[in-house]
């Protein structure tokens, strides 16, 4: 399989007024042709800024300091404004949280369509255009006569398959979905994440999954990177993650999300929140909430161990 | 038998929808959205009860409905076999300080000008429960017991200084400090980070023992139902179609909607996959409901009498009740 993103000790940081935001530190990530990447973390782990930056869609003042994000083996990094403009939508797709506020409540759905089709292929002719944009819809399970509703008037879930539709339109390959349900209903949430996995197979499509459900991660992930404060602490293929985490962090996570299947009587807790990212922690980030720290994990960040299959930073896999 | 602590009987809520030109044009009648229709269930003392139900099917009103925050189209609310309808404006205020509501968002409930010590004592100053000294005594006690330590330096402290969770924390003890036997938590984790989650069911839990209390728990997560919940009522556009015990209505749920709801609950756990796809659909528009049974539409086991018939809550099971025609009469089917 080739590798669709690389991305390689990336720093994205935010100066303001009283210090430097370290939003992601030092993040190495990778995506292979055809795959669901699901990046899990709890919120302000930097994980949404980590998608974002892959389209280079950071506000200001948050930067990319330092590290790689290789496309197809490209620097996005390094790439000028023209060629990013014709990545974003026509190569690499992003879809975000709320599709209400994603959507212009002033344009009809077709002149959504219309909008993005031209942005990247300026001449094509309206007609054109609207069939590609009805068979998208249709693919969708949403009926062509839609494309001339506004926004109101479909539902939630609807909005949220037009986003993909629109995300899909130029035939992209990789697609970043940022907490893509956290706005629908559980039964829409479901209905949506087997439209995401139909949708990966029918275009052969890499997805990077960016949500703190594990629910959602686990019925559509192929792996799974655990992002906590700013950096990737474990990466591995979705099964083993959940039957055999290794880093303290993953456990904790693992241990403290409701399983409906599951006979357990209670949760278990895990102590402390998350750190400043303005002054971290020294050595390892979650040495202050680990059951497990030692000396060593309060004075040097452990570097990335291979172990079962998984990647791992951690001082327990030396 | 255990006591019932409030009980509802047939509450309803209509909400009038504007009429448009045409229609005071052509007198026509006045139309309502039924956000809660007909809805009877009881609390028993001391126990849990989850009211489950997506976006929309009026699980957030009927908790309102009960604190007498909205006022009712039809129906009653029973606290301790007395209706709260026969309640003078005094036995009202009193009644006030027996339920509480935690809300579900931590940072639109407490006020940015109020600091924390004062928000948490609100209540007993609008109760009259307490002079400014023995009011920060019972704060600081209760906010030890909620977890916020050190108490005496968070009392100054402001909303916008305190993290999510400590200001959830915030709301439960503000829910607390009049003492009462039942609250309604109305999704008090929805906005919560999943570790943070953890940590408010198991203090709810905690204060439960603690100060003895009832909870009716309002939520759209079935799999947070399993940790607190004794029993569940399942709700959908304005109507309870399934109440039982917790343990019973997870393993062999009867009506169809709650056994699509359990289904599309995302299991963290890669080899717990959905095989099947989920069923289409969404819940319709409450301003036009379908007729017969809510369901019949989405409902894959519907029959021509669904669409014409509205069912009732038919007995099951030891104490489950199930508002299907279909599966209704399967009542003694083991």
């Amino acid at each position: 399989m080739a590798r669709i993103l690389h991305i390689e000790d990336l720093r994205v940081h935010f100066p303001i007024n009283i210090g430097t935001v370290r939003a992601v530190e030092g993040a190495n990530l990778t995506i292979e042709e055809g795959e669901v990447m699901g990046l899990v973390g709890e919120s302000g782990c930097g994980k949404s800024t980590l998608g974002l930056s892959i389209l280079r869609l950071l506000r200001p003042p948050g930067r990319i300091v330092e590290g790689k994000i290789l496309y197809h083996g490209e620097d996005i990094v390094r790439m000028g404004a023209k060629e990013i403009l014709a990545l974003r939508g026509g190569r690499i797709a992003m879809i975000f949280q709320d599709p209400l506020t994603s959507l212009n409540p002033l344009f009809s759905i077709k002149e959504h369509f219309i909008e993005t089709l031209r942005t990247h292929e300026k001449r094509i002719e309206t007609k054109e255009a609207l069939a590609r944009a009805e068979r998208m819809l249709s693919s969708l399970g949403i009926s062509p006569e839609r494309l001339h509703e506004y926004p109101h008037q479909m539902s939630g879930g609807m909005r949220q398959r037009i986003m993909i539709g629109l995300g899909l339109i130029l035939n992209p390959d990789l697609l970043i979905a940022d907490e893509p349900t956290t706005a629908l209903d559980v039964i829409v949430e479901a209905q949506f994440l087997d439209l995401l996995d139909d949708l990966r197979k029918r275009f052969n499509l890499s997805i990077m999954l960016i949500t703190h459900n594990l629910g959602n991660v686990a019925q559509l992930a192929d792996r799974i990177s655990v992002m906590y404060c700013g950096t990737i602490v474990e990466v591995g293929p979705a099964q083993t993650i959940f039957d055999e985490p290794l880093h303290p962090y993953t456990q904790g996570l693992l241990a403290s999300i409701p399983n409906i299947k599951l006979d357990e009587p209670e949760l278990k807790l895990m102590r402390g929140s998350l750190p400043d990212l303005v002054s971290p922690p020294s050595g390892c980030v979650f040495h202050p909430r680990c059951p497990r720290a030692m000396d060593v994990c309060s004075e040097e960040w452990p570097k990335t161990a291979a172990v079962n299959g998984h990647q791992v930073n951690c001082w327990l896999y030396r | 038998m255990r006591e019932e602590l409030v009980t509802v009987r047939n509450l309803k809520k209509h909400f009038p929808l504007e009429k448009g030109f045409f229609d005071r044009l052509l007198v026509r009648e006045h139309r309502f959205v039924k956000a809660v229709d007909n809805v009877s269930f009881s609390i028993m003392k001391g126990e849990v009860l989850g009211l489950v139900g997506e976006s929309g099917s009026g699980k957030t009103t009927t908790g309102r409905l009960i604190l007498g925050l909205l006022p009712a189209t039809g129906g009653e609310v029973l606290y301790r076999g007395r209706s709260v309808i026969s309640y003078s404006k005094k036995d009202m205020e009193e009644l006030r300080e027996r339920m509480q509501i935690i809300f579900q968002d931590p940072y639109a409930s407490l006020s940015p000008r109020m600091s924390i010590g004062k928000a948490i004592g609100h209540p007993l100053a609008i109760h009259h429960l307490a002079d400014a000294k023995t009011s920060k005594e019972i704060c600081l006690s209760i906010m030890e017991k909620v977890g916020l330590s050190p108490a005496p330096f968070l009392y100054r402290k402001y909303p916008h200084q305190l993290s999510g969770g400590q200001r959830q924390r915030v709301v439960i003890a503000r829910a607390l400090v009049t003492n009462p036997d039942f609250v309604i938590a109305d999704e008090p984790i929805a906005m919560a980070d999943v570790s943070v989650r953890a940590m408010i069911l198991e203090l709810m839990m905690k204060l439960k023992r603690e100060f003895d209390l009832t909870y009716l728990f309002i939520t759209h997560d079935l799999a947070t139902c399993k940790y607190i919940c004794d029993r569940i009522a399942i709700m959908y556009l304005g109507k309870i179609v399934e109440i039982g015990p917790l343990k019973e209505v997870f393993s062999r749920p009867v009506h169809p909607y709650t056994e699509t709801l359990l289904d599309a609950v995302p299991v963290p756990d890669p080899r717990f996959r959905r095989t099947h796809p989920m069923p289409k659909g969404e819940i319709p528009s409450a301003f036009n409901p379908p007729p017969g049974c809510n369901f019949h539409p989405r409902c894959y086991i519907a029959e021509t009498r669904c669409r014409n018939l509205e069912p009732g809550l038919e007995k099951v099971g030891e104490d489950h009740y199930v508002s299907c025609m279909v599966r209704g009469s399967w009542g003694s089917r083991d």
